[in-house]
């Protein structure tokens, strides 16, 4: 096979005293769906930060396509990566947020739109035209024109993902995306999501969705206190999970 | 709505469904206050009218004088080169504020302390004497070659100095406001620009400033009628903008009231058109941010006057106009 998309060595990370990451190590393939579960503050949602160097590591390294991430090595030495560098790096990885996090003052279509035109130079109608094809393939076709605060939250996250896919990344993180959702609605993002990994999109997914993970997966890592419990197949992890932990936390995701 | 002039009796016949016709809560308080008003404000006009020493005529015959007119030009040329720096200054000097360089958030800090620290007449009398302190300016490399080298006396004109003044005032000001603009951006917008891999400067330019624009705009508005008004203080340096060439009128005919009457109406008449001209920028940059699609500004004058004038069935009828899709 060939080298992983995503290759995470020996990551340290801490918020002042915390230690929120342990010496976290990880790869994710090409056309994986990889899904990091673990009770709130375990670290899964920093570790996806640091993959497109939103957050900072201390220790270790992360490489992207085979490229190290907000970083350059000459020798021993590693060299900070300059603004216009990262950039390049981060326009190779989708994310997706728990909020959202649309532009409010842009339509549907403008917020899919601009990133290809200005980070990639696209054309405005050769954008536009994909922006709009996009947000047909998430449901939105008669949504295009509308502005954020006249979606739903379903609707608004999937804009969010029409978004993220328009600048054709190598790889799409996906942050909780369903925690801020109605029920209800939680349905029609989580269809979207198995669209994409049914056409091959490299996927890491932290979420509390056990029927996706166990669905969709094709790795499943359980994080617990800023380390790795258990990672496995969706059926070993969570059809049988081995250690202790997971077992309790999998018993209480369930329970409700 | 029709006045109820019907009984209990009346009201039960006539079945369950029906609108509410009481008789409203009387307010003889809000009656004597609005009788008090409107003594003084007729007394006000009436003596508007009778003292001769307003002299309406003169105001008349002033009101459209050449000299009047420039320099109500010159109050305008004024406010909007005063802005166009103050803005620029503000925008530049709240990203340095924001900097997370010590030395370039500490400039900026000085500057805003200077500036806002200091009267603005003093500002303006700085300016004016300027050549007095610098004779000669001269524009190069620091402590190298100069290129272009001006005589501060010729170079510095009143009406330069007065806009710098104004100007370099209005930035100190609209950095703050500046400011406050990009502090109440969300975080994630930020965060998102980056993840989409935009750079700090686009991120500013698409995502942060139009964003901040809704918080900035309104303070502006009300820091342009400032300055609008505030213009007139340049009288002291003998710019003659609306202020001094009133005054230079009424130094010859001493008619001191009808041109101060004249002056005042140029400015309310200005101040006015700004204040429209504010609304049509709120909403222009309030977009997406309500549910409800814009209304104009007739439609808000005319909600306005029907919402003291609705029955309660109008004002239920309009809420589902506006909120039932």
């Amino acid at each position: 096979m060939a080298d992983p998309i995503v290759r995470v060595e020996e990551i340290h990370k801490s918020f002042g005293s915390l230690e929120v990451l342990k010496g976290i190590s990880m790869s994710v393939n090409q056309g994986e769906v990889f899904v990091l579960l673990g009770p709130s503050g375990s670290g899964k949602s920093t570790l996806l930060r640091t993959v497109n160097h939103l957050e900072k590591i201390d220790a270790g390294r992360i490489y992207v396509d085979g490229d190290l991430v907000g970083y350059r090595q000459q020798g021993e030495k590693l060299h900070e990566l300059r603004d216009s560098e990262i950039v390049d790096s981060r326009a190779k990885i989708g994310m997706v947020f728990q909020h959202f996090n649309l532009f409010p003052h842009m339509t549907a279509l403008e917020n899919v739109a601009l990133a290809p035109r200005i980070v990639l130079d696209r054309k405005g109608s050769e954008a536009r035209r994909r922006a709009t094809e996009l947000l047909d393939r998430v449901g939105l076709a008669d949504k295009t024109d509308e502005y954020p605060a006249r979606l739903s939250g379903g609707q608004q996250q999937r804009v969010a993902i029409a978004r993220a896919l328009a600048m054709e990344p190598k790889v799409m993180l996906f942050d909780e995306v369903t925690s801020a959702l109605d029920p209800e609605l939680v349905k029609d993002v989580l269809d979207v999501m198995r669209e994409l990994a049914k056409l091959g999109m490299t996927m890491l997914v932290v979420t509390h969705e056990i029927g996706f993970a166990r669905e969709v997966a094709n790795q499943v890592i359980f994080m617990d206190e800023g380390v790795i419990v258990e990672q496995g197949s969706p059926d070993q992890v969570i059809g049988n999970p081995k250690e202790e932990r997971t077992k309790r936390f999998l018993g209480q995701v369930l329970e409700h | 709505m029709t006045p109820s002039t019907g009984s209990t009796e009346e009201l039960t016949q006539s079945g369950p469904p029906q609108t509410i016709e009481a008789v409203p809560v009387r307010h003889p308080g809000r009656w004597v206050g609005a009788a008090v008003v409107a003594l003084i404000a007729a007394s006000l006009i009436r003596s508007a009218i009778e003292n001769p020493n307003f002299h309406w005529d003169v105001v008349g015959d002033y009101l459209f004088d050449h000299r009047i007119l420039d320099g109500v030009v010159k109050t305008i040329e004024l406010t909007i080169l005063g802005m166009v720096i103050g803005i620029v200054l503000g925008v530049l000097l709240a990203v340095m504020r924001l900097s997370p360089n010590f030395l370039i958030r500490g400039a900026s800090w000085f500057y805003i302390w200077v500036f806002r620290g200091t009267p603005l007449i003093v500002q303006i009398l700085f300016w004016n004497f300027i050549a007095a302190l610098y004779p000669s300016i001269d524009l190069g490399i620091p402590f190298g070659p100069s290129f272009i080298h001006l005589n501060a006396n010729d170079f510095i004109t009143l009406f330069l100095a007065g806009t710098l003044a104004l100007g370099l005032n209005e930035g100190a000001y609209m950095a703050e406001i500046v400011r406050a603009g990009i502090i109440s951006v969300e975080e994630g917008q930020t965060e998102a620009s980056k993840a989409l891999g935009m750079t700090r400067s686009q991120t500013l330019r698409y995502i942060v400033l139009p964003q901040a624009m809704r918080v900035i705009i309104p303070p502006t508005g009300n820091e342009t009628i400032s300055m609008l008004k505030n213009s007139s203080l340049v009288s002291v340096i003998a710019l003659a903008e609306l202020l001094y060439s009133a005054q230079l009128i009424y130094s010859q005919n001493f008619q001191q009231i009808p041109l101060l009457i004249v002056a005042s109406i140029w400015y309310l008449a200005m101040t006015s058109v700004l204040s429209v001209g504010q609304f049509f920028l709120e909403r222009h940059y309030g977009r997406g941010r309500s549910r409800d699609e814009p209304t104009s500004l007739f439609d808000q004058i005319r909600s306005g006057w029907s919402a003291r004038h609705a029955d309660p069935n109008r004002l239920i009828q309009r809420r589902d106009e506006t909120g039932g899709r």
